[in-house]
C-alpha cells in the first residue's frame, strides 16, 4: 500500500513537472548561447552562459521596468489595502445607507472587461496630465484589484465572531481601537492573501500599462517584453532571460508564499 | 438611535466612502463614459469629435470582421473553457490521492498561473519557433504554427489552457480536500468501486465549484487580451483576431476612439448576458442567493 501511493505521488510530480515544462525550457532557453539556440539536440547546453542575462541587465530597459513594475505593484497594493480594508469591514459589520448598491457595484465591477474602460480612462488620463505616470498605472489598477479584495476581506472580518468585539466594547474600545486591536490580528493572513493577490495582478497587468505609458519612465515589465526590441533577428536568449526576471516575484509567491495565495485563491471562489 | 449607533452609521460611511469614491470614478464613471463614447466620431488625431448616435453599432452588424472575432472569441473561450475543465477535474481527482510532496505538486501546478500573461506568451512563441521550438522538435515536423491560419487558433488555445487549467485544478481540489473520508468509507461499505465512487460521489460533490469556476474561466476568456495580442497579434489573416483585439486595435492603432468604444461595449454586453444567464442557472439550481 505504501510503496503503491510513493508511486502515485512520484507519477504526480512528474506529470506536473511536464506541465511546467514550458517554463522550464525558457530557462534553459535564457542559459543557452546563440550559437546553440537554432540547433537544439540536447537537453541542457553544452556551454551554459549568463551572456543573455548580461545584455538585459546592461543594455536593455528590462532593469528600469522591473523597478517600475515593482513600485507600481507595491503602491497599488498599499493603496487597494488602505481603501478596501475599512471599506470591508464597513460592509461586514456596519449598518452603511445603500450597503446592497455598493456590493451590487462590487460584484458587476468584478466582471467589467478592462477593454471597455480602457478609452474612457485614458482620455481620463491624458486629462489629468497623468499619461506615463506610475500614478496613472496606479489608480487604474487599484480601481481594477478593489473588486476582488473587498470581496475576500469582508468574507474574513464576517468569519470572525461578532462577540470578540463585543469584548471589546465592554472594555472602552471604541470602533477603531477594536478594528485595530482585534479584528486586525485575526484577520491577518487574509489580508496578507488580499495583498499578494493584489500585488500579482498588478504585476502582470498589460493592457493598462501598455496603452497608459510611453516611455521607459513608467513602462512595467510586460510591457516591456512584449516590445523587446530585436534588430536584424529576433533575439530569443535575450528575451528568455527578460522573462524569467520578470517571472521571479511570481515564483516566490508560487513557491514562497503558496498558502497565502492558496488560501486567497480558493475564498475568492467558495465565498461568491 | 442610541449614541453607538449613530456612531457606527457614521463610521459605517466613513469607512466605504473612499472606497465607493474610487470605485464610481475609476469604474462606474468610465463604464457611463464609453457608452457616450460609443455613440461618437472620436478621432483625435484629425480632431474629429461628433455624434453619430448608433451608426458604429449598425456598422458591426455587418461588419464581417467583426462577425469574424465574434467568432473567433467563442471558439478561443468555448474549447479552451472545455479543456481547462476537464483537464482540471483529472489534475484535482490526481491530487487528492497525493500523500508526499503536495505543496512541490502545488508549486508546479500554480507556476504556469501565477506568470504574466505576456511571459506565456513569449514562452509559447518560441516553444512554436518553425525551426528550433520545442513543439516541432518533439513532434519531428517543421509545422509554422503561428504563421499557419490552421494552426494558429489551437496554438492560442493551447497557450491558453496551459496557463488557466491550474486555476480549475486548485478550486477542484480545494472542494476535494473539504470532502469527509467517512463518506468515501461509506461507500466502500456500500461496495462502491472507483468508477462507482467517481460518478455518484465525487463528481456531483464537485458541481457546485464546478460551476463558479465555469463562471469565472468563461468571463476571462472572453475578456482575454494580452495573450492573443502578444502571442499572435490576432494573426494570421485575423484567425485569431478576437473582439478584444479588434477594439484594441480600432481604439489605440487607427485612433477611432468613439468606433472602438462601441466594440468594447458590445464586449461589456456579452460580459454581463454570460454572468447574468449563469447566475440564473445556479440560482434554478440553489447555489447561489
Amino acid at each position: 500500500m505504501r510503496t503503491r501511493l510513493r508511486a502515485w505521488d512520484v507519477a504526480v510530480l512528474l506529470v506536473l513537472a511536464a506541465w511546467a515544462t514550458p517554463f522550464f525550457w525558457q530557462v534553459r532557453t535564457s542559459f543557452t548561447p546563440d550559437s546553440e539556440l537554432l540547433a537544439t539536440s540536447r537537453v541542457l547546453p553544452a556551454r551554459p552562459t549568463l551572456i543573455h542575462y548580461q545584455a538585459v541587465v546592461e543594455r536593455s530597459v528590462m532593469p528600469r521596468a522591473l523597478g517600475n513594475s515593482l513600485g507600481v505593484a507595491t503602491l497599488t497594493t498599499l493603496l487597494a489595502l488602505a481603501v478596501g480594508l475599512p471599506a470591508a469591514y464597513g460592509i461586514a459589520r456596519l449598518p452603511v445607507p445603500g450597503k446592497r448598491l455598493l456590493l451590487l457595484a462590487v460584484i458587476a465591477s468584478t466582471a467589467f472587461p478592462q477593454i471597455t474602460t480602457v478609452s474612457p480612462l485614458y482620455l481620463l488620463m491624458r486629462a489629468l496630465g497623468l499619461r506615463d505616470t506610475w500614478t496613472a498605472l496606479v489608480l487604474a489598477n487599484t480601481s481594477f484589484a478593489l473588486p476582488l479584495l473587498i470581496w475576500l476581506l469582508a468574507g474574513f472580518i464576517r468569519d470572525i465572531p461578532v462577540e470578540l468585539e463585543e469584548a471589546a466594547f465592554l472594555d472602552g474600545a471604541g470602533r477603531l481601537g477594536a478594528l485595530r486591536r482585534v479584528v486586525l490580528p485575526i484577520v491577518a493572513p487574509g489580508v496578507a492573501s488580499a495583498a499578494l493577490l493584489t500585488f500579482l495582478a498588478s504585476w502582470n497587468e498589460f493592457l493598462f500599462a501598455y496603452t497608459f505609458t510611453a516611455t521607459e519612465a513608467s513602462r512595467t515589465v510586460p510591457v516591456a517584453l512584449a516590445l523587446f526590441p530585436g534588430v536584424f533577428e529576433v533575439p530569443w536568449g535575450d528575451i528568455a532571460a527578460a522573462s524569467i526576471l520578470a517571472s521571479l516575484p511570481p515564483i516566490v509567491i508560487v513557491v514562497g508564499l503558496q498558502r497565502w495565495l492558496v488560501r486567497g485563491l480558493v475564498a475568492g471562489a467558495l465565498k461568491e | 438611535m442610541t449614541r453607538r449607533q449613530r456612531a457606527d452609521r457614521f463610521a459605517g460611511l466613513a469607512f466605504v466612502a473612499p472606497a465607493a469614491l474610487a470605485l464610481a470614478s475609476l469604474a462606474v464613471y468610465p463604464g457611463l463614459w464609453v457608452l457616450w463614447l460609443s455613440l461618437q466620431q472620436r478621432v483625435p488625431i484629425f480632431g474629429i469629435a461628433r455624434f453619430v448616435g448608433v451608426d458604429h453599432f449598425a456598422f458591426l452588424a455587418t461588419d464581417p470582421r467583426f462577425w469574424n472575432a465574434a467568432r473567433v472569441t467563442l471558439v478561443f473561450t468555448g474549447v479552451s473553457v472545455a479543456l481547462e475543465l476537464v483537464l482540471g477535474v483529472a489534475v484535482a481527482l490526481a491530487l487528492q490521492r497525493q500523500r508526499a510532496g503536495r505543496r512541490l505538486a502545488l508549486s508546479l501546478l500554480l507556476l504556469a498561473w501565477a506568470l504574466p500573461s505576456v511571459v506565456t506568451a513569449k514562452l509559447f512563441e518560441w516553444l512554436y519557433h518553425p525551426s528550433a521550438g520545442l513543439v516541432n522538435l518533439l513532434l519531428g515536423r517543421d509545422l509554422n504554427w503561428l504563421g499557419d491560419p490552421a494552426l494558429a487558433l489551437p496554438g492560442l488555445i493551447l497557450a491558453d489552457v496551459w496557463r488557466t487549467m491550474p486555476f480549475v485544478a486548485l478550486l477542484c481540489y480545494a472542494r476535494l480536500l473539504t470532502i469527509a473520508p467517512e463518506v468515501y468509507e461509506a461507500a466502500r461499505v456500500d461496495g462502491a468501486g472507483h468508477l462507482a465512487t467517481l460518478t455518484s460521489i465525487t463528481l456531483p460533490l464537485l458541481r457546485p465549484i464546478l460551476l463558479v469556476a465555469l463562471l469565472f474561466r468563461t468571463l476571462d476568456a472572453l475578456r482575454a487580451f494580452d495573450l492573443m495580442y502578444v502571442l499572435t497579434g490576432g494573426g494570421p489573416a485575423g484567425t485569431t483576431e478576437t473582439l478584444t483585439v479588434y477594439a484594441y486595435r480600432s481604439l489605440f492603432q487607427t485612433l477611432q476612439l468613439g468606433f472602438g468604444s462601441a466594440i468594447g461595449v458590445v464586449i461589456f454586453v456579452l460580459v454581463m448576458a454570460v454572468a447574468a444567464g449563469y447566475l440564473r442557472g445556479l440560482r434554478r439550481e440553489g447555489l447561489a442567493a
